[in-house]
C-alpha cells in the first residue's frame, strides 16, 4: 500500500486518515482482511455505542488471535440485536448462556481449552453495564480473582437499555432514565458512591486493565490487541454512547465518546497489575456542559433554567478525574494509584514484542500524533 | 475391588474414572466430601488432563460448566440443597441449551429454617427444571449411577443429576465394588459432543428465539426426556453386562408381584422400609415395595404396570408442595388414574429425621387396618404437641417471634434426635 509522510497540520485536526498511516499502523477496520466479526444486518439501533464497540473489539481481537477466538455473551442488547432466532451475526464461535454468568462461562470455556490443550484458542466474554457491574459482578470478581484466561470487555452505555432504560450501577448522578425521572425534590439519578469497576479490576491486581472509547478505535484496537497477547484476566472497560437511551441524536455517537473523554468525566487508561502505567492526555478541555447538553436525559438540568448546584457537581467529579489521573496534556503524571507513563511501558514487564504503536520511533507518523495528543512518553 | 469407603469418596472416584476434563464446584455440605477428593486427584495429577476451578458461587459452577460444556469438555459438578437453588437459573440454561453436565446432588433441607440435614425438597424444587433426575439407594448404586450418568448424558446431550441422600449415604462408609478403569473406558466412550464452540466452524449457540419457535424447542426438550425413558434401562442393561450388577434403570419391585399394599419411595430410605415389609410378610401381610430410580423424566408407563394391582399405594416421601401435597404422590396418582388402587400421602425424613423401622411399621399397619386416612397429607412421627402450641400461641395476637425458635425454646434442645 501506498505510503507518505504527513504533518498533523497538513490535516488540520488531530484526525489521521488510515491510508497515510503505515500499513501495520492502520486500524483493522481499514483492512481488506477484516473478518466482520459482529457482521451487518443485525438489528442495533441506529448509531448503536454498543455495535460499534463489540465490531471493534471483536474485529481486533480476531486479528490478533489469528481468527482463534470464542466469545461468551451476556444476555442484553448485544445479544438480542445480534441473534433473533434463526439469524445470527456472530462470525466466530459464540455461546450466550445468561445474564449474570457471561464472565463464568468464559472461564468454563477457557478451562475447556486448557483441558484439550487448545490453549491457542483465545476466550472473550462480553456484557453491558448491567452484566458486568451488576449483576455479572459477582461471577467477574471470581473470574478475576482466579486470574482465568478470559479477556473479558464491557461495553457501558450506562444503563438498562435492552429492558428500556433502566438505572445501573453504571448511571451517572442526575441522569434521566425510566426509574429515575427528573420528578421530585432531585430529579434524575442520585449522587451515590458510584461503582468504578476498572477500578475494581485494578484492586484484584489483574494482568490488564484497560478503558477505552468508540471514539478511538485506534486506541481500542491497539488496547485488545495487547490485551489478547497477554494471559489470565484481562478486563477492558468501553464506553458505547446509547443514543435511544440517552436521548441523544445518532449522529453524535462518536462526539459523545469523544466528549466523555474531553471532560474528564470518562477516564482512558491502562494499567497492568493493579498500577496505573498510561493515562490518555485530554485534547482539549471541555467544561462537562458541553457533554450533558447533548443529551435528553440530562436536559433537565438546563431547563427551565440551569441547575448550577448539579452542574457544578458534576464538574467537580470531572475535575477530581483529571487530577487523579493526570489527564491534562502538560501533566507529568498521576498520583494515583501509580504513576501515569502515558504509553511508556515498564520494560520488565514486556511479553513478547510491543505492539507497534508503543515504540518511540520519531520517524513514524503516530508516534508524532501521539506526542500530539497523549503527550510526552516519559 | 471391593472396598471399605465413604460415599463420597467413592462417588469422587468413579467421577474421576470418568474422565471429566472441567471440574467447577462450589463448597457445600455434604457435598463437600465428594470434591475435596477431586480436588486432590487433580493436584496429584491422578486425574489428567482436567481443570479444577474453585468457583465463587454455585451460580458460577453451574455457569462455567455451560461454558465447558459448550466447549465441547465433559463437565462435571456437585451440589445440595441452597446451593442447586442457586444455580437455579443456570439449570435450566444447561438443559434448554441441551448440554449434557452430570452433576451429583447430596439431597439436603432446603431452608428457612436453615437444616444442613437430609430430605429430598432440594432435587424436587428443580424436578422441572429439564435435567434427568436419577436417586442411589446404596453407595454402591450412587458410584454405578455416576458411570451412567455421563453415558446417558451424552448420548441424549442432555444434563444429568445423580441425586444421592446426605449424610445418609456420601458419609456413611460402606462396602463398595469400584469398577476397572479399563472396564469404565469401555463402558463410556470419549465425549463427541452435538454442538461445540469451535473456530474451525463457528457456532452460535444460546441464541434469541421468539414465539415462532419456542414451542417446538420446548417440545423437542420433552421428547428427549421421553427417549430417556428407553436409553435409561438400555444403558443399565449394559452396565449390567459390563460390570456384572443390577443398577439403576425407571423403577425396581420388591416382593410386590402379589402385594395388596405397594410402598413407594425414592434413595436410600427403601432399605429401612424393605427391612419392614420382610418383618409383615413374615407374618403373612401381602406388602412390597416399588423403588423409583427415576423421577425425571417420569416412568409414568412402568409405575403404572408396578401398582396397578395394588389396592393400596403408600408413597413416603421426603419432600411435599406446601399448601398442595405430596409430589410423588401427585405423580403417582397420574400414573394410576383410573386405576382403583387408593393412594396415601405420607412425608417423612424432613430436614433428617430418622425414618425408623418402628415409625414405618406403625404407619403400614395403619394403611394395611384401614386406619389412615386416604386423601390427606400425613406427615410421619409429627410432633403434635408441639405444633398445636405454636398455633395455640398463634392465636393469642401479633409480635410472637418466629416459628422456628418458639418451637425450639418448647423443645428445649436444636439437638437432632429421635422422638
Amino acid at each position: 500500500m501506498a505510503e507518505q509522510k504527513i504533518k498533523g497540520y497538513q490535516t488540520g485536526t488531530f484526525v489521521v486518515g488510515n491510508r497515510l498511516l503505515d500499513p501495520e499502523q492502520r486500524s483493522t477496520q481499514a483492512r481488506t482482511e477484516r473478518s466482520n466479526t459482529l457482521t451487518s444486518g443485525h438489528r442495533a439501533c441506529q448509531g448503536c455505542g454498543e455495535a460499534l464497540g463489540a465490531r471493534y473489539t471483536l474485529d481486533a481481537a480476531m486479528r490478533a488471535s489469528g481468527g482463534k477466538l470464542v466469545a461468551a455473551n451476556a444476555t442484553g442488547c448485544l445479544e438480542v440485536f445480534s441473534t433473533p432466532y434463526p439469524e445470527s451475526s456472530w462470525q466466530l464461535p459464540w455461546v450466550h448462556s445468561l445474564f449474570g454468568n457471561a464472565p463464568a462461562v468464559a472461564a468454563g470455556v477457557a478451562a475447556a481449552l486448557k483441558a484439550k490443550g487448545r490453549e491457542d484458542i483465545r476466550v472473550v466474554g462480553q456484557a453491558g453495564d448491567g452484566g458486568t457491574v451488576d449483576i455479572g459482578f459477582g461471577c467477574l470478581s471470581g473470574m478475576f480473582e482466579r486470574n482465568d484466561d478470559v479477556l473479558f470487555v464491557c461495553y457501558d452505555n450506562e444503563g438498562y437499555m435492552n429492558t428500556g432504560v433502566q438505572r445501573s450501577g453504571a448511571t451517572p448522578p442526575a441522569a434521566r432514565t425510566a426509574n429515575t425521572k427528573p420528578v421530585g425534590p432531585e430529579p434524575g439519578n442520585v449522587f451515590g458512591q458510584g461503582k468504578n469497576v476498572p477500578m475494581i479490576a485494578m484492586a484484584h491486581e489483574i494482568p490488564y486493565v484497560a478503558t477505552a472509547t468508540v471514539a478511538e478505535p485506534r486506541d481500542l484496537e491497539q488496547k485488545v490487541e495487547r490485551a489478547i497477547g497477554m494471559r489470565g484476566a484481562r478486563y477492558i472497560h468501553v464506553f458505547v454512547p446509547c443514543p435511544l437511551g440517552w436521548g441523544a441524536a445518532s449522529e453524535d455517537t462518536i462526539r459523545l465518546a469523544r466528549l466523555v473523554k474531553e471532560t474528564g468525566i470518562f477516564p482512558v487508561f491502562e494499567a497492568e497489575h493493579g498500577e496505573l502505567t498510561a493515562v490518555s492526555k485530554i485534547r482539549r478541555r471541555v467544561p462537562v456542559t458541553e457533554y450533558l447538553k447533548l443529551q435528553r436525559r440530562f436536559s433537565h438540568l438546563f431547563k427551565p433554567e440551569p441547575n448550577t448546584e448539579v452542574l457544578e457537581r458534576l464538574q467537580a467529579g470531572a475535575d477530581r478525574n483529571i487530577e487523579r489521573f493526570g489527564l491534562l496534556a502538560d501533566d507529568e503524571g498521576a498520583d494515583f494509584p501509580g504513576e501515569a507513563t502515558d504509553l511508556a511501558r515498564p520494560p520488565e514487564k514486556e511479553q513478547g514484542p510491543p505492539p507497534a504503536l508503543v515504540e518511540p520511533d520519531t520517524d513514524s507518523n503516530t508516534s508524532m500524533l501521539l506526542k500530539e495528543t497523549h503527550g510526552k512518553p516519559r | 475391588m471391593l472396598e471399605q469407603l465413604e460415599g463420597s469418596q467413592a462417588v469422587a472416584r468413579a467421577v474421576a474414572m470418568c474422565r471429566p476434563e472441567v471440574i467447577s464446584a462450589y463448597p457445600i455440605s455434604p457435598q463437600t466430601h465428594i470434591v475435596e477428593k477431586l480436588s486432590d486427584l487433580v493436584r496429584t495429577g491422578e486425574l489428567e488432563p482436567c481443570e479444577y476451578m474453585m468457583v465463587e458461587s454455585e451460580f458460577a459452577a453451574m455457569s462455567a460448566c455451560i461454558g465447558a460444556s459448550a466447549a465441547g469438555a465433559r463437565a462435571y459438578t456437585a451440589t445440595a440443597s441452597q446451593g442447586l437453588l442457586f444455580m437455579a437459573e443456570a439449570l435450566y440454561n444447561a438443559s434448554g441449551l441441551g448440554l449434557p453436565i452430570v452433576m451429583t446432588l447430596a439431597n439436603r433441607a432446603i431452608g428457612a429454617p436453615i437444616n444442613i440435614w437430609n430430605d429430598h425438597s432440594d432435587s424436587m424444587s428443580q424436578r422441572d427444571s429439564g435435567w434427568i433426575q436419577l436417586f442411589a439407594e446404596t453407595n454402591q448404586e450412587a458410584v454405578d449411577l455416576h458411570l451412567q450418568a455421563f453415558r446417558l448424558a451424552e448420548e441424549l446431550s442432555l444434563p444429568v443429576m445423580a441425586c444421592m441422600d446426605g449424610f445418609i449415604l456420601t458419609h456413611a462408609f460402606e462396602q463398595v465394588d469400584l469398577p476397572e478403569q479399563e472396564q469404565v473406558d469401555g463402558f463410556l466412550p470419549a465425549f463427541e459432543p452435538r454442538q461445540m464452540l469451535d473456530p474451525a466452524e463457528p457456532m452460535t449457540i444460546g441464541a434469541m428465539v421468539g414465539p415462532e419457535a419456542f414451542t417446538e424447542v420446548k417440545y423437542l426438550m420433552h421428547a428427549k426426556q421421553l427417549q430417556a425413558l428407553d436409553a435409561i434401562p438400555e444403558i443399565a442393561a449394559e452396565f449390567t453386562e459390563v460390570f456384572g450388577r443390577e443398577s439403576g434403570g425407571l423403577v425396581r419391585s420388591y416382593r410386590a408381584d402379589d402385594a395388596e399394599t405397594v410402598v413407594v419411595a425414592l434413595g436410600s430410605v427403601l432399605g429401612t422400609i424393605e427391612d419392614v415389609i420382610d418383618e409383615m410378610r413374615e407374618q403373612g401381610v401381602k406388602i412390597g415395595a416399588l423403588a423409583i430410580k427415576c423421577f425425571r423424566p417420569w416412568p409414568i408407563d412402568e409405575v403404572r404396570e408396578a401398582l396397578s394391582g395394588a389396592d393400596r399405594v403408600v408413597v413416603v416421601e421426603k419432600a411435599f408442595a406446601v399448601g398442595a401435597g405430596g409430589i410423588v404422590g401427585q405423580n403417582v396418582r397420574l400414573a394410576l388414574s383410573g386405576c382403583d388402587s387408593t393412594v396415601f400421602d405420607v412425608v417423612a425424613g424432613l430436614g433428617g429425621r430418622p425414618i425408623t423401622r418402628k415409625s414405618l411399621r406403625a404407619l403400614f399397619d395403619d394403611v394395611v387396618g384401614g386406619e389412615l386416612e386416604p386423601g390427606g397429607l400425613h406427615f410421619l412421627d409429627l410432633k403434635t404437641d408441639v405444633v398445636e402450641r405454636e398455633i395455640g400461641r398463634n392465636q393469642n395476637g401479633r409480635g410472637l417471634g418466629p416459628h422456628a425458635e418458639n418451637i425450639l425454646r418448647d423443645i428445649g434442645t436444636v439437638a437432632s434426635d429421635s422422638h
